[in-house]
């Protein structure tokens, strides 16, 4: 299973991610950052997540296939 | 059709970079070259004023992909050679280490540099910009010593380092030339709101202020004179004046410029097997209805993955909902839209509290937003903006209105057709 991992230190609160996976990746309403909501990425939220890891501008979104 | 027996690209920020992987993502299978003036490997420069200069992160946070991202993705990387000359009849580029390359579809993706200070003393020991890592560790080396800071122009870079030196204990003397601090990106209530927090923290602003000469001993800045004949001692001078297209090698090629390398709406240069993406071209904006060169990270990667889905053969306009954030200190400016003025401005939040967005319309249409400190303000913007649902004024500016409901309700209903 496709595993997610999100870097909140390099996040600048762009909210591309929640755009592309809002079933995944939400965001803190006080500064805009992202935050993940499940670490495993089931099949059919898999292109959304590898749309989310594409689009953050700070590229604070890695992926790991298990 | 876009010829597609190989693809080389000039520049590797953040368009350059995006435009390979994209070309990769989406099934190119030619060859993919990436020309990297630089000789460090790609590397993302927006933290280089921001969390790189603080120390918060260090140069293996900015590089875009590992060493075996590009071996993997069948990509060469050229780091240090620059492409010198284009031959547009014989679709070859003339290389700085003296080889010529031929391609199929070449990539302008050459960026900016910045706006150089021309006055006395410019080019003294203590007078730098803020362009490249090596600048960024120079620039964070010398305001551990330094004793008096200026800073000259008071945009995003200038301010952003701004708010670094504060944090390092300094008080700068800011000159800006303009009447008002972040005067072409930001709206009036927001360049209000920075100059009173930056001076509430010691930052002497001179508005509407040149710069006249820098004053110098034995090759080092002591002081600068301002057009008003004030005089700042300085022993570090910041310039942070803009920047300018990187045009040389389009213009070189006879391509046509106009602030940079003009491109129709698929990013295609005058010439058809060229393409220019990111900082460097001027393109035809639907959403601020005339030609607009952007600066900016959003505008970059979006047009990195438009330019390549021409080349793959599914072309289409570039239509993308321009973007910006700016840190400020431990405040967030985000900027969704275009303004290029509005004959109403509508506030919501606290602006004196300094959480607050102002809303810009004209002729009664949302044309952009300015948020200081209220993300969802501005996703909400962006929602709303992208999917052309209508916010008014009155909407806007009540703060009994829930906004992100409203944003993700439209949203939902502009994706399901609804």
């Amino acid at each position: 299973m496709l595993k997610v991992k999100l870097d909140q230190d390099k996040c600048v609160s762009g909210g591309q991610c929640v755009f592309a996976a809002p079933e995944v990746f939400d965001q803190r309403d006080e500064d805009g950052v992202a935050v993940l909501l499940r670490e495993d990425v089931p099949a059919e939220l898999v292109d959304g997540v590898r749309e989310a890891a594409d689009i953050c501008p700070a590229l604070a979104i890695t992926l790991q296939e298990n | 059709m876009v010829d597609t027996a190989s693809v080389v690209i000039v520049g590797a920020g953040h368009s350059g970079f995006q435009t390979a992987k994209s070309l990769r993502d989406s099934g190119f299978t030619g060859p993919v070259t990436v020309l990297n003036g630089d000789a460090e490997a790609p590397y993302q420069r927006p933290p280089l004023s921001k969390a790189y200069l603080t120390g918060k992160s260090g140069f293996d946070d900015l590089r875009f992909a590992a060493q075996e991202f590009y071996a993997r993705m069948d990509i060469t990387l050229r780091n240090g050679v620059r492409a010198e000359t284009i031959n547009p009849a014989g679709r070859t580029l003339g290389l700085s280490d003296g080889t010529i390359l031929p391609y199929g579809h070449l990539v302008l993706a050459t960026g900016t540099k910045p706006r150089e200070l021309t006055v006395p003393g410019s080019d003294a020991d203590g007078v730098v910009g803020l362009r490249s890592v090596a600048d960024a560790d120079d620039i964070a080396a010398r305001l551990e010593t330094s004793r008096n800071v200026v800073v000259i122009g008071a945009g995003f870079i200038g301010l952003e380092f701004v708010s670094v030196a504060v944090a390092k204990g300094h008080t700068p003397v800011v000159l800006e030339f303009a009447p008002r601090i972040l005067g072409r990106a930001a709206s009036e209530p927001v360049s209000e709101y920075f100059l009173s927090h930056y001076r509430q923290q010691g930052v002497d602003f001179r508005l509407g202020t040149a710069v006249e000469r820098i004053e110098t001993i034995d090759g080092k800045a002591v002081a600068v004179v301002d057009s008003k004949g004030t005089r700042h001692p300085a022993d570090l001078v910041v310039v942070g004046i803009g920047v300018l297209p990187e045009t040389s090698l389009a213009e070189q090629a006879g391509l046509t410029i106009d602030n940079g390398i003009f491109v129709d709406e698929f990013l295609g240069t005058s010439d058809p097997h060229i393409s220019a993406v990111g900082d460097c071209c001027s393109y035809p904006s639907t959403t601020a209805g005339r030609v607009v060169r952007l600066e900016s990270v959003q505008n970059a990667t979006d047009h990195g993955r438009c330019v390549a889905a021409k080349i793959v053969g599914t072309p289409r306009p570039y239509m993308e909902l321009p973007w910006f954030w700016s840190d400020q200190g431990t405040k967030k400016l985000q900027i969704a839209g275009l303004n290029f003025g509005s004959d109403q401005q509508v506030i919501r939040g606290d602006l004196g509290g300094g959480k607050f967005s102002v809303f810009m319309y004209n002729d009664g249409e949302l044309v952009a937003v300015d948020s200081v400190d209220r993300p969802m303000d501005h996703m909400s913007a962006r929602r709303l903006m992208a999917a052309k649902v209508p916010l008014s004024p009155q909407d806007a500016g009540d703060p009994d209105f829930d906004l992100k409901a409203f944003a993700l309700k439209a949203r939902t209903a502009a994706a399901t057709g609804a």
